[in-house]
């Protein structure tokens, strides 16, 4: 940046002239460094564009559905059946799915991904935790079709086995799965935020003759409070937006019900369902999925917020 | 760990042969007796008939150590950090560790609780003795050896809790069971801080400042109701207000307690040491009382450190 600022000269004819020149010369601010800052913001604000383009699209295409379609109706009816003859738009029958299967995930997930952070932060060996977290990673990496055939054709048929009449479309095969999915997320970032402990605050637990479980239950993982608890609601939002294992496994039957075994519709199925089928533009169907997606953005987006909260919230505590 | 430790009563530990604690001690350190000494620490080992080595002449010939540690070696992988020390240190004394960094201070500081251990790749070697104890016998377990030889570190490393929680944390997964309230007024007075935080004791204590967060750290330790303190650099991070403060703390709590500093600052090891021991490149020195050691120290080394010469 300074590259031209007057190198120590002894020379007493040359000074005065070189300097003013120097300081005269724009380099700072000199074309070449705004044109670097307007190409690096605009990068920067590709994705916040897309974001509010995307909102702008949802609520906007969603109009039409909401004049046809009323708010009581859609927040207040159990049934969602847009390709009967007698149409029902009631949210609740895709988001109980939904959030069935982002239970089932979340009972599955948060316990074994926190467990595994622990282990890896705290009691892995240098080596184990060299192998670990890589596998862990490529598991974050395998395509989500890839998930939903393993749901569908390995999980399910176990569960099969365990609970007798269990159709192949299911909420808990679907959640387990988004459940194993999400597991490196929660992982991953939970070890984040147990890694940003200070070591002191273990040394302190030890000196006062903790046992390792002690130091980490009892001082680290408290410590570690809001990026564990960030890191549970980021993957929980993932598991809430999760299209192709709920697609493939967990059935196409919009149903209000709470209980795992039954065939259900998360929102996200029904978008694929209705986005890659035959339905003509501009009837109430196509539009429905507008309003669908809609509530899952605001849902997600709502899970967001609450996780930056969170860390922000608690990154002051040490 | 004592009730009894204003400054007018330290008359037990020189005079009384009794050994009888007070009960509130002994409810309160269920484990037997060598665990509940601090201030008849002394008669206490009089009468357990003198362990290993008889005492060293530096100090008090009548006085079996609290500490003895024989031909110690420690590795940090290859760095031999420390090349067999000896040394005795004695119950109810404040022994200064000094000499230039990376001496080994800290190290020996650290292998006298095993927190050495829980650094990966290190090796030690040699004998450490509390009351005659080995602390690295193989059926010794490295976390009563903390519940019984505290440490304080260098920086305030209080929890991101209360206060209160602050003090109460490890007595509570020591399975204490007695009155926390009554603790965590007892420790916190030990530590000089009480007066100062008795009225928002369930407020953060990162809240408080660096000195303050220091002696709520001692606090903590002393809640443990440990026998031995160990304090690395305890006023290092410090402004002088506070070090002071935490000074006179320690005098204080060398009537109940042995502690061990190790230090940079030889005018705070005049200031509050009984015996200063010199380290210099992973050896002992010289280990002699305080004031011996800084005005007619036996080793031209020694004298070259104390005086400014080199270090």
């Amino acid at each position: 940046m300074s590259a031209p600022s007057s190198p120590p000269t002894t020379d007493e004819a040359t000074r005065p002239a070189r300097s003013a020149n120097d300081l005269r010369k724009q380099v700072y601010n000199s074309p070449k460094e705004r044109a670097i800052k307007y190409l690096l913001g605009a990068c920067a604000l590709v994705s916040v564009l897309t974001t509010l383009g995307i909102a702008a699209v949802l609520i906007v295409e969603s109009i039409p559905f909401f004049q046809s379609v009323s708010f009581a109706e859609f927040f207040g009816e159990t049934r969602w059946t847009p390709q009967f003859t007698e149409k029902y738009f009631g949210i609740w029958a895709l988001l109980s799915g939904t959030l069935l299967v982002t239970v089932i995930s979340a009972v599955v997930a948060l316990p074994v991904g926190l467990a595994s952070a622990i282990f890896i932060s705290e009691y892995a060996s240098t080596w184990v935790r060299k192998v670990l977290k890589p596998g862990l990673e490529l598991l974050a990496g395998v395509p989500t079709v890839v998930y939903g055939y393993f749901a569908l054709t390995f999980v399910t048929p176990l569960l099969q086995t365990l609970i007798p009449g269990l159709g192949v479309y299911n909420a808990l095969s679907g959640g387990i799965v988004v459940g194993i999915m999400i597991i490196p997320m929660v992982a991953s970032l939970s070890e984040d935020a147990l890694r940003a402990v200070p070591d002191s605050l273990g040394g302190a637990a030890y000196a006062l003759g903790a046992t390792k479980y002690e130091a980490v239950v009892r001082v680290k993982v408290p410590a570690a409070f809001g990026g564990i608890m960030a890191s549970f609601i980021l993957a929980v939002s993932r598991a809430i937006g999760e299209t192709m294992i709920v697609t493939l496994a967990a059935g196409a039957t919009p149903k209000m019900t709470l209980d795992p075994r039954e065939s259900i519709q998360a929102m996200t199925a029904f978008i694929v369902q209705v986005s890659k089928g035959d339905t003509p533009q501009g009837t109430i169907e196509y539009q429905s999925i507008f309003a669908v997606g809609l509530v899952l953005f605001l849902i997600t987006l709502a899970m967001n917020v609450l996780a930056n909260r969170i860390t922000r919230r608690y990154q002051e505590q040490y | 760990m004592l009730p009894t430790n204003e400054s007018a009563d330290d008359a037990p530990a020189d005079n009384l042969p009794a050994d009888k604690a007070p009960p509130e001690h002994v409810s309160t350190s269920s484990d037997s007796s060598p665990r509940a000494p601090s201030p008849n620490g002394r008669a206490n080992a009089a009468e357990d008939s003198a362990p290993t080595s008889p005492p060293e002449a530096p100090t008090d010939p009548a006085m079996d150590p609290k500490l003895n540690i024989q031909d110690l070696h420690f590795w940090y992988g290859d760095n031999h950090a420390l090349q067999g020390i000896h040394m005795d240190i004695q119950p109810n004394k404040v022994t200064a560790l000094i000499g230039p960094s990376g001496c080994g201070k800290s190290t020996l500081l650290r292998c006298l609780n095993r927190m050495n251990e829980l650094i990966e790749g290190t090796t030690m070697e040699g004998t450490v003795l509390v009351d005659g104890q080995d602390i690295y016998a193989s059926n010794t377990d490295p976390v009563m050896v903390r519940r019984r030889v505290g440490m304080v570190f260098q920086k305030p490393n209080p929890f991101p809790k209360t206060i209160y929680k602050n003090v109460t944390w490890g007595a509570e997964i020591n399975g204490y069971d007695g009155d926390l309230d009554a603790l965590v007024e007892r420790s916190l007075r030990q530590a000089a801080l009480w007066s100062e935080v008795k009225d928002r004791l369930h407020t953060s204590a990162l809240d408080l400042s660096g000195g303050q967060q220091q002696r709520l750290c001692i606090a903590r330790t002393l809640a443990v109701e440990p026998d031995v303190v160990l304090m690395d650099e305890p006023a290092s991070a410090l402004d002088p207000i506070a070090t002071s403060k935490v000074e006179e703390t320690i005098t204080e709590l060398k009537q109940d307690y042995t502690i061990v500093i190790v230090t940079h600052n030889m005018q705070q090891a005049s200031r509050i040491s009984d015996e200063t021991a010199f380290l210099y490149m992973g050896r002992l020195v010289e280990m002699n009382p305080t004031d011996q050691l800084f005005t007619r120290p036996e080793k031209d080394r020694t004298e070259a450190y104390v005086t400014g010469r080199f270090g």
